[in-house]
């Protein structure tokens, strides 16, 4: 389980979380939503460390990870595959290069074994065939689906989502649903994904965490979401200019 | 690369006395600590050695012409102003000395310093920062890869090594450009010129010079790398990123460079 407690992170004047605090259970999917600018993706980052916090703490198992070493660090991000909202690849390195980097680095699997990963990784995502191509010959879209295949290359425990389907076509986008659906089912992975998308949240989500102001207003199960009487809730899943946040 | 926050309420009071002061001692913690993780991942270069070759073709690839170009005309501007300054009052067969002491202490180095830094620095720093501002970065860290191991130790070795190497052509044509100029336009023979540079030589001015060169490749790769990582901000800041890491490692070669001057001839 991992747990975020009272996290505040300011940078500069700029006050992003206040005092941020969510539960996340193993095995389950949860979707964090949230204006534009928010903080999802700082708060995704503080999971893994990549940004650490002002105050406030995050606990994996009860323990608190700014208490880890280096080495404890490394061990616990290999735990993690995360897809980032502007996909990074590598632009240095090919498709197969970026996809298989972990299990080359991390893994003394043979060769051939890592290519056949690749491949399957590749085909999960629909982006088989593309393994020499270099990411500035990827659109949006397919970066993005490469990403997706580098982040669970590992077959991680958890995987961090930012943005899963944003820039997809419809279609596909509901089949990288269908995918984060199958990869807990299968696998059991521990997911946290953000997301504008309501569609893909209500169908991928065991439940629904929203940011506002700096804190997690509320977090519940998509039946919970819908039927809440939370106006700031009502007025983000109904996409309405009028309410209690202001648009402009 | 995990830096540290300056102390909150420390910050207000030297605040007082001007962001930039903060800001420069900060950048020097910054860089202590890269260093040291550098030294700490100095021994995967066997592991990494296909990165670190690849650094030193890019570093040796992309400097050679400008380099050999630059140092014709630095070995041609030393004969012309000795042959000047000798004028009636020295010999002219030290012209020789004059221009080989010259280059191969001083203007080969320092020369082949600068053109790299504006070259491969710049190169550094636009690579790395670009990696930044896309999260390239934070994604090696999240696979629980060391950038440093990746990124910084092979352009460190590459510049450690490279700068020696590209400074020893540097030397050698700066060397031939001095004989032209002195045979074709101040009438000096080659004979007298080259019997001047080879009875004066002394091979630890050569080692003073490599030994400079070595420092200067150290921090063209460290300003590079550092200024690549303490980027935000889109492709705004990689601009500014490079600009930083030229003039930054410009200024600490010619600073550096007067400092061993005085360690090694003071
Ligand atoms: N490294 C950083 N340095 C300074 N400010 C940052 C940094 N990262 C994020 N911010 C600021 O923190 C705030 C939250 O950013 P974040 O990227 O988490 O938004 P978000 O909720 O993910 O938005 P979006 O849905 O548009 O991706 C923004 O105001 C942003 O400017
Ligand atoms: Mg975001």
């Amino acid at each position: 389980m991992i747990e975020v407690v009272d996290l505040h992170k300011a940078f500069g004047s700029n006050n992003v979380l206040k005092g941020a605090n969510l539960k996340i259970e193993k095995g389950e999917t949860l979707t964090i939503i949230g204006r534009s600018g928010v903080g999802k993706s700082v708060l995704l980052k503080h999971i893994v460390r990549l940004l650490e916090p002002d105050s406030g703490y995050i606990q994996i198992d009860g323990e608190n990870i700014l208490d880890f070493d280096r080495k404890q660090l490394m061990a616990y991000r290999r735990r993690f595959g995360m897809l980032f909202q502007g996909a990074a690849l590598f632009d240095s390195m090919t498709v197969d290069e970026n996809v298989g980097l972990s299990l080359r680095e991390h893994t003394n699997t043979p060769e051939e074994e890592v290519k056949e990963i690749v491949s399957e990784k590749l085909r999960v995502v629909g982006m088989k065939g593309i393994e020499n191509l270099k990411p500035a010959e990827l659109s949006g879209g397919m970066k993005k689906r490469v990403g997706l295949a580098r982040a669970i290359s590992m077959n991680p425990e958890f995987i961090l989502y930012d943005e899963p389907t944003t820039g997809l076509d419809p279609i596909m986008a509901d089949a990288i649903n269908d995918l984060i659906i199958r990869l807990r089912e299968e696998l059991n992975v521990t997911s946290i994904a953000v997301t504008h998308d309501m569609t893909s949240a209500y169908k991928i989500s065991d439940r629904i965490a929203m940011i506002y102001e700096g804190e997690i207003i509320f977090a519940g199960t998509p039946d919970e979401v819908k039927n809440t009487d939370n106006p700031v809730v009502q007025q983000f899943i109904r996409g309405e200019a009028e309410g209690p946040i202001k648009a402009v | 690369m995990k830096t540290h926050d300056i102390n909150r309420p420390m910050e207000r009071i030297l605040g007082m006395f001007g962001g930039k002061i903060i800001r420069f001692f900060a950048g020097i913690g910054k860089v202590t600590l890269l260093v040291k993780s550098l030294i700490f991942n100095l021994p995967f270069f066997i592991k990494r050695r296909h990165l670190v070759l690849e650094q030193m073709l890019f570093m040796g690839v992309n400097s050679l012409p400008l380099v050999i170009f630059t140092s014709i005309f630095t070995g041609a501007v030393s004969a012309v102003q000795a042959a000047y300054q000798f004028h009636n009052y020295v010999p002219l067969r030290y012209l020789g000395t004059a221009v080989g002491k010259a280059v191969v202490i001083e203007l080969g180095p320092v020369l082949t310093g600068l053109v790299v830094a504006g070259r491969v620095g710049a190169a550094i720093a636009a690579e790395l920062g670009t990696m930044k501002v896309t999260e390239q970065i934070d994604a090696l860290e999240t696979m629980a890869l060391d950038p440093v191991e990746f990124l910084v130790m092979p352009r460190y070795l590459a510049g450690l090594i490279m700068l020696p190497v590209l400074t020893v052509f540097a030397d050698v044509v700066a060397i031939l450009g001095g004989l032209a100029v002195s045979v074709w336009f101040v009438g000096v023979s080659s004979y007298t010129f080259l019997n001047g540079f080879k009875s004066f030589f002394e091979m630890q001015d050569l080692f003073a010079g490599l030994f400079k060169a070595g420092v200067f490749g150290s921090i063209i790769a460290i300003i590079g790398c550092y200024q690549g990582f303490i980027t935000e901000g889109g492709a705004e800041g990689v601009g500014e990123s490079t600009t930083r890491a030229v003039v930054l490692s410009s200024v600490l070669i010619l600073v550096s460079d007067y400092m061993i001057a005085h360690l090694l001839f003071g």
